[in-house]
């Protein structure tokens, strides 16, 4: 597997509606294997593989969760808004990058008891002096994410942006490893998941299709008395179920249910109490896209130490070749 | 007084016939076109230069407010809130329906208290509105149930340059538009005056599917708590800095390239200009940057303390200078980043 991709991708500093790095990269990478990329008003990377039948909408985000810069004190601390999921216990102590480099820590405010602790009372510490030394490297509106420290830890790989930049990067290994498509092929590499699922509407708006796959990790019910959830890593490809945002269509369960079976790939269904991705905009857009998802079981998502199994990332690409190489009957 | 006018009118989500009578009167004669679409939005078209980018001003009409749930035995009116905070109610003057019929929310007498109703919040429920009718069938022949309940609240101007009024959100918005189609401005403009914003953005969902446009310019009355005890960076804005410029809240991520843009004309032409320094709140650039396809979005406000009650307060100075920038943006700037 091609690690040395899959590290660009997630090292990479793109939180929502800020994808433009993470677009390049991609475009380069892919626009030698299809008809037609553009950029379109929201961000959105949508590649065009042209291919015989119907429309089918591959999606996989490109933003990660984020902070955006509220505020600049006297003293120089900045205050910040979250893009996207946190919660203050994991915010506390992480350092925090800017797509200049420049880092920070993140530091809260005297608590009288651990449970007062509020993202409002969390600040972020670039060690200005002031806030004219402050201003000179940072400013209002700017945004920043999870210091990434990429690892691969034998089996696993261990990195924030794994949400969902191993979503990306398995549309774009399958997609290398097409033979012959059975699908009009759309790859739309989203913007603004983490935030609303708002990449996708537009997208799908102006793509139309016929049906309609994504790429997200999932939650894995393998930890100390996590919620019991039947997902697991080294479980295989997740074939999605459910979600708060979608209920995947019968068509297209069936058909990676047949396409894992047919090709002895490794599969487990997931069924997911929380959360959406964006198959929950595709699957409403205009008169309704019949919608699934591929999902990857991950551990720690939304904290620095998203983990998830080579073997189920493997699996993922290739039900996602089969998928496509097989026509929906 | 346009801003006095547009105030004095009532328009609760559902009911904001006599704000959209108003807007139209007023620009009757400076567009080529106006329409309701049939959830009520109000779109004006004014045509510019056949090949010039189509900018869409967009504010919302209605405002937060009551609204009667049941008429009582003696003549007293349950009702349930749209966005107001119940800690305000109390001893609120208040008009119910079109008549707009006067009334006060009463509440039980501090004698009457017992010790702990002293310290708490009153619930809703245990509030009531009083018209003055002694009994149900007195009262019903002056209200009826679903009958919108708006503040009683007039527009006063004090102080230096400041105006309080109801409504200010978003009618601030509505008033800077009006200003804005009665100019002569290089472009295509459409007006879209909504409905039902404060109840979830429902008028912008349907005026968004239909838009074919390069940019929408959000008008909003915003978030202004820059009063003695709040900490800076929780003050969101600031009054008389300038109009406020939004970089992200519940509903939108500001496109960078658009904002980046308005800030240099801003500060091209040396008018005052603050970021709204939250991701909190939300507004109809929600929808129109999703709808379709997918429309970029600028967000742009006047500081409004004091929001969602009956005595907000902006300053003069801030709506003045978010008229002259979004002015100065439409001549000088848009043609920098559309096209």
């Amino acid at each position: 597997m091609n690690i040395e991709f899959l590290k660009k991708l997630c090292v990479a500093n793109g939180t929502s509606g800020h994808e433009h790095a993470i677009s390049e990269i991609i475009r380069d990478e892919i626009k030698d294997l299809v008809d037609d990329v553009k950029t379109d008003a929201l961000g959105n990377l949508i590649a065009h593989k042209k291919g015989p039948g119907k429309k089918m909408m591959l999606a996989g985000h490109m933003d990660q969760i984020g902070l955006m810069i509220t505020h600049i004190d006297e003293e120089g601390f900045l205050r910040f808004a979250p893009i996207g999921g946190f919660s203050p216990t994991v915010l506390l102590s992480q350092r925090f990058v800017f797509p200049s480099g420049l880092v920070g820590v993140v530091g809260c405010e005297r608590l009288d008891k651990p449970a007062d602790i509020a993202i409002g009372k969390l600040y972020l510490d670039i060690g200005a002096k002031d806030e004219e030394a402050a201003k000179k490297l940072v400013k209002v509106g700017d945004v920043c994410v999870y210091v990434n420290p990429f690892a691969v830890n034998g089996d696993v790989v261990v990195t924030p942006a794994l949400d969902d930049r191993i979503g990306c990067f398995i549309m774009i290994e399958a997609l290398k490893k097409i033979k012959k498509s059975a699908f009009d092929l759309y790859f739309v590499f989203t913007s603004q998941e983490e935030v609303g699922l708002r990449g996708a509407k537009t997208s799908a708006y102006s793509i139309d299709p016929d049906y309609g796959l994504a790429f997200d990790v999932t939650a894995s019910g393998d930890t100390p008395k996590s919620l019991p959830m039947p997902m697991k890593m080294y479980g295989g490809a997740a074939i999605k179920l459910k979600d708060n945002s979608v209920i995947c269509h019968p068509t297209i369960v069936k058909h990676l249910e047949k396409c894992a079976e047919e090709g002895k790939i490794k599969y487990q269904y997931e069924i997911l109490e929380m959360g959406g991705t964006d198959s929950g905009a595709i699957h409403v857009s205009r008169g309704g896209v019949p919608s699934g998802v591929i999902s990857i079981a991950s551990r720690h998502i939304h904290t620095p130490n998203e983990m998830c199994a080579i073997s189920d990332i493997e699996a993922c690409i290739a039900l996602t070749v089969k998928a496509l190489e097989t026509e929906i009957k | 007084m346009l801003l006095e006018k547009l105030t004095t009118a009532c328009g609760l989500p559902g009911f904001e016939d006599e704000v959209r009578d108003i807007i139209k009167e007023e620009l009757e004669g400076h567009v080529e076109s106006m329409k309701v679409d049939r959830i009520g939005n109000l779109i004006v078209v004014k045509k510019g230069k056949n090949d010039s980018p189509h900018i869409v001003l967009s504010a919302h009409m209605d405002e937060v407010g009551l609204c009667i749930k049941g008429i009582e035995k003696d003549g007293t009116m349950k009702f349930a809130s749209w966005g107001v905070d119940p800690r305000l109610l109390p001893s609120m003057h208040v008009f119910v329906g079109k008549g707009k019929i006067k009334g006060v929310i009463g509440n039980k007498p501090i004698h009457l208290q017992k010790e702990a109703e002293r310290t708490q919040v009153y619930d809703i429920d245990a509030m009531y509105i009083d018209i003055g009718c002694d009994s149900k069938e007195e009262a019903e022949k002056l209200v009826n149930k679903g009958d919108f309940v708006a503040f009683d609240s007039k527009y006063t101007e004090f102080g230096e340059n400041k105006i309080k009024a109801k409504a200010l959100d978003d009618r601030v918005g509505c008033a800077a538009i009006i200003e804005l189609l009665k100019m002569d401005l290089p472009m295509n403009i459409t007006g879209i005056f909504c409905v039902q914003e404060e109840v979830g953005l429902k008028g912008s969902a349907v005026a968004s599917k239909s838009l074919n446009a390069d940019l929408v310019i959000n008008i909003e009355g915003t978030i202004c708590a820059d009063m003695e005890g709040v900490d800076e960076h929780e003050r969101v804005t600031n009054q008389g800095a300038g109009p406020c410029l939004s970089l992200m809240d519940m509903t939108s991520v500001y496109l960078k390239k658009y904002l980046e843009a308005i800030v240099k004309v801003a500060e091209d032409e040396k008018i005052p200009y603050q970021y709204r320094g939250t991701g909190m709140g939300g507004t109809d650039a929600g929808s129109y940057h999703t709808g379709g396809d997918g429309i970029p979005c600028i967000g742009i406000a006047v500081p409004c303390r004091y929001i969602h009650s009956p005595v907000s307060v902006m300053h003069k100075n801030d709506y003045d200078n978010l008229v002259k920038l979004i002015e100065a943006f439409i001549k000088k700037g848009v043609e920098r980043v559309i096209g």
